[in-house]
Parts: structure tokens; sequence; C-alpha cells
């Protein structure tokens, strides 16, 4: 960006705020879509999917309104497009725990579980915040998110309270990625609302669902973080270089 | 002018929903808005039914081509997202093409109650033998917008467009 060329930081910081949202949707949608046609059957290889497409559009309608705001600051010509594929890994500023990889169903599923819940509750802040678009986004996707939350909460129950083996799985996926979720209540300069606010309420569901999961919540546990600021885990690159190869191989490659 | 509102409307009556054929654009509520600046501009606004429904693109194409087709020359497509699209806006006609097509059509949002876990719809109707002793199979099915039933007196597995 030119010298002469600043933007204000208040739209930086809704670039930014948005930037996260479009970034945290689009790195679990292309997480998740690799269980298409690996489902353990035939119906929940679809709902994953489904719900793979549903992030994918949330990430959409954050990407355009992101190329929106950056195209009016700087005269740029960003599209949701060149936003997804040609940013690289420190500009991605979403959850660390989206980027990590999807290990078993169990894995999966609870990493869907712990997310969604967070999702609706964040998409009821913003619902209400000043930000038109954003709350026009969060308005359209909690319906969305309202199936996901109650479809992975299912799940939580059915392999915690299921057999041996599947409590096993739970209990082991609680250990692997618990601690990724201290992110989701970590205050940032970009943030519109407070996200601090949100974490009694999200608490508090996890331990409804887990209860009746007869799987218990980690306490006082180590938390990782960075993903808001860009700092990420060593799988996020991988994960680019997979889903950007086309685009930087043939730049502006469409059909 | 107010012909020419009409005149659209009856072309994009003929516009339909690439994932389900049988109902068209208007049916299904998303056309929000239609306004002509001359009898060559127009600009309609649409709202999109899921985030992430891939029909949305072709839609905004086929309208764009109908226009054209009629004599248009601009035709400006814009996309509102709010308010959310609901599936309350489906005409009762499109309700009923629906039903005749194999899809039981959605419940109104206000009989319907939030469900608790592992609660599911119910009596929602097989649209081959009416029955209303049917079952959720998956909460999601062919496409975002529909769950896929089976109906426990025919036996027959059918999609129904979920309330929204």
């Amino acid at each position: 960006m030119d010298s002469n060329q600043q933007i204000s930081k208040s739209t930086n910081l809704q670039i930014n705020q948005t930037l996260h949202l479009a970034d945290t949707a689009l790195i679990l949608g292309q997480r998740n879509s690799d269980w298409c046609a690996h489902g353990p059957i035939l119906e929940q290889d679809i709902a994953i999917t489904n719900i793979t497409l549903d992030l994918i559009g949330q990430a959409r309608n954050f990407y355009q309104y992101a190329a929106t705001l950056i195209n009016n600051a700087e005269n740029k010509n960003e599209t949701e497009d060149s936003l997804a594929y040609l940013r690289n890994e420190r500009e991605f500023k979403n959850f660390l725990i989206c980027e990590l990889p999807n290990g078993n169903w169990a894995q999966t599923i609870l990493r869907q579980f712990l997310f969604s819940v967070y999702q609706e509750l964040l998409f009821e802040k913003l619902i209400a915040c000043n930000d038109q678009q954003l709350s026009a986004i969060a308005a359209k996707s909690i319906k969305e998110t309202k199936y996901h939350v109650k479809w992975s909460s299912e799940w939580v129950i059915r392999l915690g309270d299921g057999t041996e083996e599947s409590k096993t799985k739970m209990e082991q996926a609680i250990d692997e990625i618990w601690m990724y979720t201290g992110e989701f209540f970590i205050a940032n300069d970009y943030d519109i609302i407070d996200v601090t606010s949100i974490k009694s309420k999200w608490l508090e569901k996890i331990n409804e669902i887990f209860e009746e999961a007869t799987l218990s919540v980690p306490e006082n546990t180590f938390m990782q973080s960075g993903g808001k600021n860009g700092i990420h885990t060593e799988y996020l690159g991988f994960l680019l270089s997979e889903m950007q190869v086309l685009q930087r191989t043939y730049p502006g490659a469409n059909w | 002018m107010t012909n020419t509102k009409e005149h659209i409307l009856s072309l994009l009556e003929q516009v339909s929903d690439p994932e389900i054929p049988v109902l068209s654009i208007l049916d299904l509520g998303i056309v929000r808005d239609i306004v002509c600046t001359s009898d060559k501009d127009v600009v309609i606004t649409i709202t999109p039914t899921y985030s992430g429904c891939p029909a949305m693109d072709a839609i905004a194409f086929d309208i764009k081509l109908k226009l054209i087709e009629n004599g248009f020359e601009n035709v400006n497509i814009i996309y509102s997202l709010s308010p959310a699209w609901t599936t309350d806006w489906m005409s009762e006609e499109g309700k009923k093409k629906l039903q005749s097509y194999g899809i039981a059509p959605p419940q109104n949002m206000s009989s319907r109650i939030e469900k608790l876990l592992f609660e599911e719809e119910s009596h929602i109707k097989c649209p081959r033998c009416h029955s209303t002793n049917t079952k959720l199979l998956s909460q999601f099915g062919s496409t975002a917008c529909k769950a896929l039933y089976q109906c426990s007196n025919c036996k027959e597995p059918f999609d129904y467009f979920k309330c929204h």
C-alpha cells in the first residue's frame, strides 16, 4: 500500500474482521470437503458435505464483502477468488481448530460441534452489530448453523454414549483438539463484538451435551492460539498449497 | 411501465430452479424486487435460499438470458441477503407443484417449533401415498434445502423440502 494512500484504522479493522470470518468458514469447509465420498455411511457423507457447502457459501458472502471494503478503501481489484486463492498463510486469520487434519469421524464430529455451537452464539451477536452487511450475513447463516449444531450434538451423544470404542475415540478427540477452543474467546483488536462474553454460554452448552454423552470437559488445560493473528500450525500451508494450486499455476483460470 | 413489469414477471415465471425444474423462481420466492428504469434496462433483486446454494449463479445467468432474449439490453442482478429467505415465501402453487413432483413441500415456519435433539419434524405427508406415517432418515438430503424421509406406509424414501 502506498504511504500516501493510508486506509483508516477503522476500515482496516473492519476488513480484518471480515477476513477472519471468511477464512474461518472457508478453511473448515475445505477440511470437511475431504469427507466427500469417504463418510462412514452415505447419509452422513451427504450431511457433512452439505455442512461444507453451507460453510463455503458463508465464506463467499464474507469474502465478497471484504473485497468490496478493500476495493473501496484501496483502489484495488480484489475478488472473492483472489482473497481465497492468492493470499499466503500468514495472511489467513482462521482459527487454528479449522485447519487441523480431520482425524477420524469422532474428531471431525467433535470439531464441528465445538465450532458450530460457538458460531451460533457469535452470529446471534453479529446480527445485532452495527455493520449492516455482517449482520445480514449472520442472519442468513445462523439458520444453517442451527442445523449443524443439532446434527453434531446428536453425533457427539451417539458416539460418547455409544460403544466402548466410540467413547474411547471421542475421549481421544477431546484430548487432541480441546486446546484449540480457547482461541474462540481471545479478544482481538478487530473484533466487532465482545467474544469473551459468549464463553460462559458456550461452555454451558458443551457441558450439557457432554453430560448426555457421558463425556467430561477438560479443566485447566493449556490453550493454543495464534490463528486470528495469522500465526498458524504447520497444517495450514499444506492445506493452502492443495486448495490454491490451480489458481497459482494457471492464474485467472476459470470454467 | 407497469406493463413492462407484468411482462417481466411473466418472463421470470419461465425461469426455473435448475435443481428443481418444476419450480419457477417466482414460486421459490427468491425474486425480491424488479425495477425498470426504461424499456431496455432492468434491475432484478434476488435473494439466495441457502448461503452455499450452487443454483444461484445459474439462476442469475438464466434470468439475464431470458430477459435479453426478450429485448432487454441491460439486466442487472443484485443479490440481497436481508431479510433472509424463508420457505414461507414459497407460493402455494409452488408447494402443490413440489408435491406432485415427488418432493414433500415445507411446512409453515409458524407451525414449526424448535426441535429438541433426536426429534424430527413429524406429519410430513408422503408425496406418493399421502400417508403421514413417515420418518426422517437424514436431516440432509440430495441438496442443502432438503431432508431425506421414508414413508412407513408405502416404504418409499422421499425428499422433504425442509422449513427454513
